[in-house]
């Protein structure tokens, strides 16, 4: 859309759970360095395809090109390996650990020499980076060693979003990342996702129920209703009205690519 | 507010440092009151500490895994049952290497060294057979894991009576029992003692230490986040099933060593000890939660009290009542703990 190749594209994307079809045909095209919004009503499908771009649900039917090139993701490793990190809804942190361990599963440091082969854990290096990682980010988190599941709602959203952040390439994907959060903790949340966006040069797919939000972070908006894309809007075109219009299905559906668009108002 | 979130979370360190002193001090206390209430010279003499130890060694082996087991959001119940099945094989190995038939006379054995390496080999491949078993209806069947090893709790030990006919396998060669089983390391620690402080050391490194031990933990805090993150879970799962057959395995060659015979009606309560000295120690039932310093504590608290008793001459089915309400204790101090600190 933006580009001509845009960073990552799904087509035609279907699946079904049961009697639900979760996913009608839904189309996303998220472009190179961008905050793109993901908005819809529940049950629109948001998360659903959020999965399947992350590996973490096969689709039923679809494509997805990243950077121009088809990809299948059979597991959340190969989107991983792909440069897309994914901040999921029920954020899927290990309470029981702190915040290096939790940024750091499944990507392991390992000490070098003898002990690194058989496994041993590089635990300073993990801490470090870690550290270095939310600095970055502007997080303060009140201690390094406290366990991830004693933290408050926004601290744990921080440490989900550094994870993303230190392994994401290509695109960060954040599910509904203030769903659970206070008015101060949304705001830094927020900042989190343009400063992610800006420092890093991923792209940033945000879900989010909150029109409000979208508008003053996303630079490109996508409604999904019932299983499909009902619309794409550049943020400075559109308006919350417009937006909530859209979600309900009252909107004036018409497809334009935002580029083109002319000003309605 | 910085400096509170400090402080809190520094309180918060401590409160898990000083959890883990309480049963510390449980077992300091009841080493001491043993010590003044007993003859001098008997509770704490080197010979009774050897006794407490190898009395000790099979539970704290078994125990080690079921640390893992348990902070993985595992469990197995099987163990028991897997240790029998395994004596009862490794011995009958043993025996028909070794040759103890009449013929050979009483006290020569050809292939000695040859019939302890099989029978070894042969404990610890049918734990592992457990293990892969256990695996098997729990991963791929779906089973939860107290049903599925509660099914091969019966089915192990129903297989170690029809192998060996509901009669124990006696008649093992006279030195592995004299030199390994009663044996000492350099005339000083028994070996059973040895045997149980390596397996220990070995898990405790693994856990506290490695990849394989923070994966264990990250599984049974949030097995879906451990997915996302990329870790295969139930393979992981599967090898520590596997390895806490084994570890049975290595409990049934030192059970067989110890006694000269491998015993049917034994270790029926494996399974529960063993859960019951892992939670004594801390760690949680309910996975992504655990130490290994607890768990050797958790084991030798039930060891010294029976101990205990018997020195001082209390009947010994007290033990069993004193075990149930340490178990108590320890886990009302967890809840409590819980409770006080921050919900997740
Ligand atoms: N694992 C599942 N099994 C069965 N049905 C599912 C599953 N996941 C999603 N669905 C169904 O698919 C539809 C789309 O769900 P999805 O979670 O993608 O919506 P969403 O747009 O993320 O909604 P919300 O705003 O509530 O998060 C819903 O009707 C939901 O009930
Ligand atoms: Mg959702």
């Amino acid at each position: 859309m933006n580009t001509p190749v845009p960073l990552l594209a799904a087509r035609g994307i279907r699946k079904r759970y049961g009697q639900v079809e979760a996913l009608r045909g839904a189309d996303l095209e998220v472009g190179e360095g961008e905050v793109h919004a993901l908005i819809g009503d529940n049950g629109a499908g948001k998360s659903t395809l959020v999965k399947a771009l992350s590996g973490v649900v096969t689709p039923d039917e679809g494509t997805i090109e990243l950077r121009g090139e088809r990809v299948a993701f059979g597991g959340p490793r190969d989107a991983q390996g792909a440069g897309i990190e994914t901040v999921y809804q029920d954020l899927a942190l290990a309470p029981s650990l702190d915040a290096g361990a939790n940024i750091f599963l499944g990507r392991e440091p390992l000490r070098g020499g003898f002990r690194g082969r058989i496994g041993f854990l590089d635990r300073p290096r993990m801490r470090r980076e870690a550290a270095h990682a939310l600095e970055d980010l502007g997080v303060e988190l009140p201690s390094l060693e406290a366990e991830v599941g004693t933290m408050s709602g926004g601290q744990r959203q921080a440490v989900a979003v550094a994870r993303a952040a230190v392994w994401g390439t290509a695109l960060i994907i954040m599910d509904e990342p203030t769903a659970a959060l206070g008015v101060r903790q949304t705001e830094v949340v927020l900042s989190l996702i343009r400063r992610v966006c800006e420092q890093k040069g991923v792209s940033v797919l945000l879900i989010s129920h909150n029109m409000a939000h979208v508008l003053r972070v996303a630079d490109t908006i996508t409604v999904l209703r019932l299983g499909r894309r009902a619309a794409v809007r550049r943020a400075l075109d559109t308006s919350l009205e417009e937006l909530t219009l859209l979600m309900a299905g009252l909107g004036n559906e018409a497809d334009v690519d935002p580029e083109d668009e002319e000003d309605e108002e | 507010m910085k400096a509170i979130a400090a402080l809190r979370a520094r309180a918060f360190s401590q409160s898990r440092r000083s959890e883990d002193l309480t049963i510390g001090f449980i077992l300091l206390a009841l080493v001491v009151g043993f010590w003044i209430l007993s003859p001098p010279g008997s509770f704490l003499s080197t010979e009774n500490i050897k006794n407490i130890g190898v009395d000790a060694s099979e539970l704290m082996i078994l125990s080690a895994g079921m640390t893992l087991l348990l902070i993985a959001g595992g469990l197995d119940l099987s163990i028991g049952s897997v240790v029998v099945f395994a004596a009862v094989l490794s011995a009958k190995t043993i025996d028909a290497v070794a040759g103890t038939s009449p013929t050979t006379g009483p006290l020569v054995y050809h292939d000695l060294g040859l019939a302890i390496a099989a029978g070894v080999a042969v404990a610890i491949a049918s734990g592992v057979a457990w293990g892969l078993f256990n695996s098997f209806v729990i991963l791929r069947m779906k089973v939860p894991p107290f049903i599925a090893t509660l099914a091969s709790l019966g089915m192990a030990l129903g297989l170690a009576e029809v192998i060996s006919h509901g009669t124990n396998v006696s008649s093992l060669p006279l030195p592995l029992q004299e030199d390994y089983g009663l044996g000492e390391a350099l005339g000083i620690v028994p070996w059973p003692i040895v045997t149980a402080a390596a397996v220990t050391a070995v898990l405790w490194i693994l856990l506290s230490k490695t990849r394989f031990g923070l994966r264990t933990y990250a599984i049974g805090a949030n097995p879906e986040s451990a997915r996302r993150a990329g870790i295969r879970v139930d393979r992981h799962m599967l090898t520590l099933y596997v390895l806490m057959g084994a570890l049975a395995g290595i409990v049934s060659v030192v059970d067989v060593a110890r006694f000269g015979t491998a015993t049917l009606a034994a270790h029926s309560q494996d399974a529960l000890s063993a859960i019951s000295a892992v939670v004594i120690g801390g760690t949680s039932l309910f996975g992504g939660r655990g130490r290994m310093f607890g768990t050797v504590i958790g084991v030798l608290i039930p060891a010294v009290l029976l101990n205990g008793f018997v020195i001082l001459q209390i009947e010994s089915f007290w033990q069993n009542v004193a075990v149930g309400a340490v178990l108590i204790v320890a886990v009302y101090i967890d809840q409590m703990r819980r409770q006080a600190g921050p919900s997740t």
